[in-house]
């Protein structure tokens, strides 16, 4: 008889399964006829120039490292949210303060404006205006 | 050759692999991808020791916020135009080599020649009912329960600590 895990573990080998299998299959059913431009980058029709490391913003990284500190209250809640009925209202608070504590942690972080992301607002360009100064700029075309 | 076994062998297989693909692939983002690869190997691992709670540890902790946290720091940093340590300052290759033949030698001792000593043997039963779930919530909840929230302060802690160190540096 299977376990609870040993019921994980069958999953995992069907769904890798269930990858390689469709992958196979596919491999041998398509027809394989590479050619240069199959294998340059694609971009949107663009041929793609200079390096595709781009600097990532620093604020991404800030969200990351919140997450790994709720990630791991998120562990330490695990074995709370099994037992805590076990124990009545002493083991109920228990996991109450810890998650007021953090809870303080997450209300600095949002009076700092620390969850607030500032979306530049770049101002679409006007298309009446642009209409009107470029007829002034045309020149006339005079017909042989 | 029972199923434990079998899938003890293909775990560790996993694992030895992906740790030699991480540290000999030059991309660093592939290094990263074989990391996850090998923290989900160790992941199953614990679990046929009976460490459930280490094991999901291992999967949300380091497979899912740690291992962002290198990939950020990967996509941060311009990796690639670096030269290699290794061409650089070739003793350091001689000493890797000499602490990695010491450490396969103690390894292979240990588990070749050394029998497993009369306290472990006799602890066996007891540490695998320790690493369920459910006990480690009965002894954090009652017995550690200082430590626990101490756990909680550490980490709020480490929330403002982040947030004004990230302003402070970069606006």
């Amino acid at each position: 008889m299977l376990t609870e895990f040993g019921k994980v573990l069958v999953f995992i080998i069907l769904a890798a399964a269930f990858v390689v299998i469709a992958l196979f299959v596919a491999r041998l059913i398509r027809p394989a006829r590479p050619t240069k431009e199959k294998f340059t980058i694609y971009e949107c029709g663009e041929n793609p120039e200079g390096t595709p490391w781009v600097k990532f913003n620093i604020r991404f990284y800030v969200v990351a490292l919140i997450f790994l500190i709720f990630d791991v209250e998120i562990v330490l809640l695990f074995p709370w949210a099994l037992t805590y009925q076990d124990y009545g209202i002493y083991g109920f608070l228990v996991g109450i303060i810890f998650l007021l504590i953090l809870g303080l942690g997450m209300a600095y972080e949002w009076r700092k404006g620390d969850l607030e992301w500032e979306k530049p607002s770049p101002k679409p360009p006007n298309l009446a205006k642009i209409l009107e100064k470029s007829k002034r700029n045309i020149p006339v075309e005079v017909p042989d | 050759m029972n199923l434990e076994l079998i899938i003890f062998i293909v775990l560790a297989l996993t694992g030895a692999i992906s740790a030699v693909g991480m540290i000999t692939r030059p991309n660093p983002v592939i290094s990263a991808l074989f990391l996850i690869f090998n923290f989900f190997a160790l992941a199953g691992l614990y679990l046929l020791l009976n460490a459930q709670f280490i094991s999901i540890v291992q999967i949300i902790v380091y497979a899912g916020a740690i291992m962002v946290l290198f990939l950020f720091v990967i996509m941060l940093l311009r990796t690639g135009e670096e030269p290699k340590l290794f061409s650089e300052k070739k003793h350091i290759k001689y000493f890797a080599i000499v602490i990695a033949v010491l450490v396969f030698v103690q390894l292979g001792y240990l588990i070749f020649y050394e029998a497993p000593s009369e306290y472990i043997s006799q602890r066996v039963q007891q540490s695998m009912e320790a690493g369920t779930i459910e006990n480690i919530g009965q002894q954090l909840y009652t017995t550690y329960m200082i430590p626990f929230e101490a756990a909680g302060f550490l980490l709020l802690a480490a929330t403002i600590g982040a947030l004004v160190l990230a302003k402070k540096n970069f606006e």
